[in-house]
């Protein structure tokens, strides 16, 4: 490949980072915090792709570049074409729950019901008995999985850097579960602290219920993804 | 004996090794009359045919396993990519600003004393290991030992702060998992170094042609040298995350779960899979953390092996170093950070 074909590389590479940095659509492959570094390199790309191209005209020659170069047109149509999905429920329900071991975890902030993330949940009422969560109504937000013998989950994934390293935290519904539930679907559910508990059969970690009063469809979140700190 | 050719003889080997290549490589093109098409025209072609193709392809990738293929797939290469290039600028950085003499200079004269010292250099480059393979590239260049350079290569993804800062959080209330990955990476950095030192020999480092002394200025040598870094290192990183696409989309969870009551096994197990999986090393200690069935020294062996050998570390150091070097360093660096988290986890965790 001569150089003309490696500044076309370069800014294809370049210009799917920065699309998917301006579009929001590396939220649902990477953590949030890092696109100032996706637009960053991506800028840094498109410019190397212009110096190259900008270079070549006077200098053309030179040694060929290699074919392993190639692949780079992989994340670029995987990128325009496919753009593919936030992880659902099909990794979550292979993968073993995040919650294995205490965290420290902050006060409950107030508001009746109170918003919290699922892992807030999770941890709360996995480790402390409910004890923060007695008479209070929280509202979680996560897509529906389904296990093998067909029981309900809302699960979010927790993500630390990239898709990559995501855990699913799972979540088992009770009480008034709507009766038609779609997986990779997202709800919004309002419920209270129940005791019931089970072992997530991957990992051992522990997977706690939420007794559900309210259960409504919502829109996927702009960041499908959940994080710590 | 390397030291001899590589300090002494001002990179005459070096010379000839990038003439062998530019010939080895010319012939090769030359060979195959299929690559002799204007690839300006096969771009062109291969671009028009995935958007006159991208019907029956999105039929074919809406199954949920390849769904959560394509996605870890690219999460890798979008998330490694920015510290790719940060590593690429740095390096390019380092070739054309930095005169060789001043690494001579800033390491200590001894062999020996060189590889710790440029091991615990490695801390402060603040990145993952996507950044440390192009750097220590243009520090062999640059004409820093082999032996020094190699020590700096494996150190600097896991002992640099931000790696040290995201474990403590991943532990929290563990001080002594820090200490250990600390610990144990530097030493088996130092032993790959001083390994290199006995043992290696210099027709097995090939660091890929740069094209300077073409003249040109310090700017065409500069992004001359950004573009090769992320032709190179990128084509191979891309085929990493594939790699470990397909791994954590094929291995089952539940395989873990029943190596994790054996001690023995259970390091084993985590070794291998921090080498499959290629999880960047500021997000490591998080699912190690997360790896609770499994003894303290078996998630060290995780942490400790991940940022020094993984599946797109191994195409990068492909890439760099050529496929000569990376072959017969990748299984000793496993053998060694095995053997240094084991040693390490019996004595402190």
């Amino acid at each position: 490949m001569n150089r003309t074909v490696q500044a076309i590389l370069l800014f294809l590479v370049g210009g799917v980072l920065l699309h998917a940095g301006v579009s929001g659509l590396y939220l649902r492959y990477v953590k949030a915090g890092l696109q100032p570094l996706v637009l960053a390199a991506g800028a840094v790309l498109v410019l190397a792709a212009l110096a190259t191209a900008w270079y070549a005209r006077r200098r053309p020659a030179g040694p060929p570049g290699p074919r392993v170069s190639w692949l780079l047109v992989l994340p670029v149509f995987a990128l325009i074409l496919a753009a593919p999905p936030a992880l659902g429920s099909y990794s979550a329900m292979r993968a073993g729950t995040a919650v294995t071991a205490p965290r420290i975890v902050a006060p409950l902030p107030d508001g009746n019901p109170v918003r919290l993330p699922v892992i807030g949940y999770a941890d709360r009422a996995a480790y402390d008995h409910g004890r923060s969560l007695a008479g209070r109504t929280v509202t979680l937000t996560g897509f529906v999985a389904f296990d093998h013998a067909g029981a309900p989950y809302l699960v979010r994934m927790l993500l630390n850097c990239c898709a990559a390293d995501a855990q699913p935290v799972k979540i088992g519904l009770t009480g008034r579960v709507p009766p038609v539930l779609a997986p990779d679907s997202w709800l919004e559910v309002t419920g209270s602290y129940t005791a019931r508990q089970a072992v997530d059969p991957v990992n051992g970690g522990v997977i706690p219920f939420v007794e559900v009063g309210e259960a409504r469809p919502v829109e996927p979140p702009a960041d499908p993804y959940e994080s710590l700190g | 004996m390397e030291e001899r050719v590589w300090s002494g003889s001002t990179g005459d080997r070096l010379v000839t090794a990038i003439d062998e290549a530019r010939r080895r490589a010319g012939r090769r093109d030359r060979d195959e009359p299929g690559w002799n098409v204007d690839p300006v025209l096969v771009v062109t072609l291969v671009l028009l045919a995935g958007f006159l193709l991208q019907g029956p392809v999105r039929r074919l990738l809406a199954t949920p396993v390849m769904q959560s293929w394509m996605t870890v797939f690219v999460a890798v290469v979008v998330q490694a990519l920015p510290f790719l290039v940060v590593g690429v600028l740095l390096s390019a950085a380092l070739a054309v600003f930095v005169p060789p003499s001043f690494f001579a200079r800033a390491l200590p004269k001894r062999p020996s004393l060189a590889v710790p010292a440029a091991g615990l250099a490695g801390a402060i480059l603040p990145g993952c290991e996507c950044a440390s393979v192009p750097v220590a590239g243009a520090l062999v260049r640059g004409g820093v030992r082999p032996s020094a350079a190699v020590a700096f290569l494996l150190s600097a993804p896991a002992i640099n702060p931000v790696v040290l800062t995201a474990t403590a959080v991943a532990f929290p209330g563990e001080p002594r998992m820090v200490v250990a990955r600390f610990v144990a990476s530097l030493a088996a950095a130092c032993v790959m170094g001083w390994a290199w030192q006995r043992l290696g020999r210099p027709d097995w480092l090939r660091p890929r042609p740069h094209e300077h002394g073409e003249g040109g200025t310090k700017g065409e040598a500069f992004w001359g040298s950004v573009r090769h870094d992320v032709m190179h290192a990128g084509g191979f990183l891309v085929g990493g995350a594939m790699a470990a696409a397909t791994l954590k989309a094929v291995v089952p969870a539940t395989w873990l779960h029943a190596a994790a009551g054996h001690p023995v096994l259970a390091v084993l197990a985590l070794a291998v899979l921090a080498v499959l999986l290629s999880i960047c090393s500021e997000a490591d200690a998080f699912v190690a953390s997360s790896l609770t069935q499994f003894s303290p020294t078996a998630r060290l062996a995780f942490l400790v092996v991940g940022p020094m050998i993984d599946l797109k570390l191994f195409g990068m150091q492909a890439a760099t170093f050529g496929r000569g070097f990376a072959l017969r360093f990748a299984p000793v660096t496993f053998v060694v950070a095995v053997a240094a988290a084991a040693l390490t986890g019996a004595v402190l965790l």
